[in-house]
């Protein structure tokens, strides 16, 4: 009994790292940008909810619907003034400039908030919790998971049946031909970010009440959604779900052997899955 | 009376390598001309300098009077400029009907070029409007490149050596829409290797060499020893 708890706690917490992971594996998908400053953008986004939270004494749902349309707009400048201008042949201008803009946005976050771990109350449904059978599984966990399929879902029919979906997969093809056809490639690539950080919103929701976090707390949550990324394949939507879950129940199973082991668990994974499919076990046809 | 389209002392460029000497045409509504020359005779370069891939001087090419040689792509399309790119340069993510409706993207679907017109100029494509567009067989993807580029509805369509590659009957084929083209009122420029088949749809033809216009004339006056002088630069004809 105890192993399928460790397996649907391992699952859910897969659907956490998988949120981490969408918003990266839209982005790459669309522009081959690698954005290493997305931990940080979440960590940000937390804060965000936040001072929403306690500055307005609104729920933290509440405060996601408030806090992801600011998200999109941030996002979105970001992109068309800063990101974009870094795109072309080489690919070190966006890894510098991310990286650069991951330690701005962690020492603004030092001097604003301090380097106190923070947690964001959800009230009741922080303890609520649904018996499933033999297995109990908490609310917030549970709608962490649901909100990572329901975020992959959206984001697929986005794609795959909308004329903006189109646009994203014919200039994440070819920029100049997407040009002829009257798509301006800059503003694609920042509805792109704004989208990714709207997710971002969400993911900062089950991160901050979850568990703590505090200024420096990004970097580590990349790693993952990176991993999840890789696992999964570049560029598939449902390949970072299914890498997220692999992580999730790799650190889950690693941790019931020894609670020392959970982060290791989740690399071993990664490793291994690097070893037996270096392009993921979801890889995008073109790529 | 103000050309459709009309091309001032162009110049472009890539880097520091000069690709256009001062290219002079004109294209009057309604009017389809080509542009025939060799490998490297500066045809496609004119076609990316007028789309706006290209960057050129702003009072360099004219639509209509109005300088749009600084526009770029999306803006030159906007002004009712279409492309169907050399090599076809399909999406290989979206399906032929994806890749028709990205060509409505900007442009509103007008009355003249919808999806279903596009379907009854290549029917082939109807019945291919699922399959991944790279799958299809050249002649096929070229349709899709004209059909994509027909669904802008635009005033004038450039045709970048779209015969490229396909079998004598496929390129046949692929001509034999564009009466329909014309009749729809859009001006047409073809940019052609193949003479034969420019001058057969032209009513007037530009020679390239070098970067330059070596010859221009309507299609019905220029005799064969013409054409092979301009084409092959045996000798220099005088410009009008």
């Amino acid at each position: 009994m105890g192993f399928i708890d460790t397996i649907v706690q391992g699952v859910l917490l897969g659907g956490l790292y998988a949120l981490f992971a969408a918003g990266l594996s839209l982005v790459f998908g669309i522009m081959r940008l690698v954005n290493l400053a997305h931990g940080d953008l979440i960590v940000l986004a937390a804060f965000l909810l936040l001072v929403l939270v306690t500055g307005l004494g609104v729920h933290p749902f509440l405060a996601a619907v408030v806090a992801a349309p600011l998200m999109f707009g941030a996002g979105w400048s970001l992109q068309y003034v800063l990101l974009n201008r870094t795109l072309g042949k080489d690919v070190l201008p966006p890894l510098l400039v991310t990286f650069g803009l991951s330690i701005v946005i962690q020492n603004s976050l030092l001097e604003g908030f301090s380097a106190d771990s923070r947690r964001i109350s959800a009230g009741v449904l922080e303890t609520a919790s649904i018996g499933f059978g033999p297995v109990t599984v908490g609310f917030m966990p549970l709608m962490g998971f649901l909100s990572a399929v329901a975020v992959i879902v959206g984001l697929n029919l986005l794609i795959y049946r909308s004329a903006i979906g189109r646009a994203f997969r014919a200039t994440s093809d070819d920029t100049v031909t997407a040009g002829l056809m009257g798509i301006r490639p800059q503003r694609i690539f920042a509805m792109a970010t704004g989208i990714a950080m709207v997710v971002v919103t969400i993911a900062a929701l089950y991160l901050g009440t979850r568990a703590n976090f505090d200024p420096t707390a990004g970097p580590a949550r990349l790693i993952y959604a990176f991993e999840a990324v890789i696992i999964g394949g570049l560029g598939s939507l449902w390949g970072t779900l299914a890498g997220g879950v692999i992580l999730g129940v790799a650190q889950s199973l690693g941790a019931a052997v020894n609670p020392e082991w959970q982060i290791l668990a989740g690399h071993l994974a990664f490793l291994a899955v690097l070893l037996i499919k270096p392009r993921g076990l979801f890889p995008r046809a073109v790529d | 009376m103000t050309a459709l389209l009309e091309t001032r002392g162009l110049k472009a460029f890539y880097g520091d390598f000069q690709a256009l000497f001062g290219v002079d045409i004109s294209v009057a509504e309604g009017e389809t001309i080509a542009i025939i020359g060799a490998n490297g005779a500066g045809k496609t370069t004119l076609m990316r300098a007028i789309s706006g891939v290209l960057a050129s001087d702003p009072d360099a090419i004219l639509c209509r009077g109005e300088p749009i040689g600084a526009l770029a792509a999306p803006d030159v399309l906007a002004s009712g400029i279409a492309m169907v790119p050399e090599g076809r340069r399909l999406f290989p993510s979206l399906t032929v009907e994806e890749n028709l409706l990205i060509g409505a993207y900007s442009r509103k679907v007008g009355p003249t070029w919808t999806l279903e017109s596009v379907y009854e100029l290549f029917p082939v494509l109807r019945e291919r409007r699922s399959n991944p567009a790279t799958a299809l067989s050249g002649g096929q993807q070229q349709m899709v490149a004209i059909g994509r580029a027909l669904l802008s509805n635009p005033d004038l369509l450039l045709c970048d050596e779209i015969s490229l590659g396909l079998a004598p009957v496929v390129v046949r084929d692929i001509y034999a829409a564009f009466p329909r083209i014309r009749a729809s009122g859009a001006s047409i420029v073809i940019v052609e290797q193949d003479i034969g088949q420019a001058l057969k749809v032209a009513s007037r033809v530009y020679c390239m060499m070098e970067g330059r216009i070596t010859l221009c004339g309507r299609s019905s006056e220029l005799n064969r020893d013409q054409i092979h002088a301009a084409y092959f630069g045996a000798e220099r004809h005088g410009l009008h």
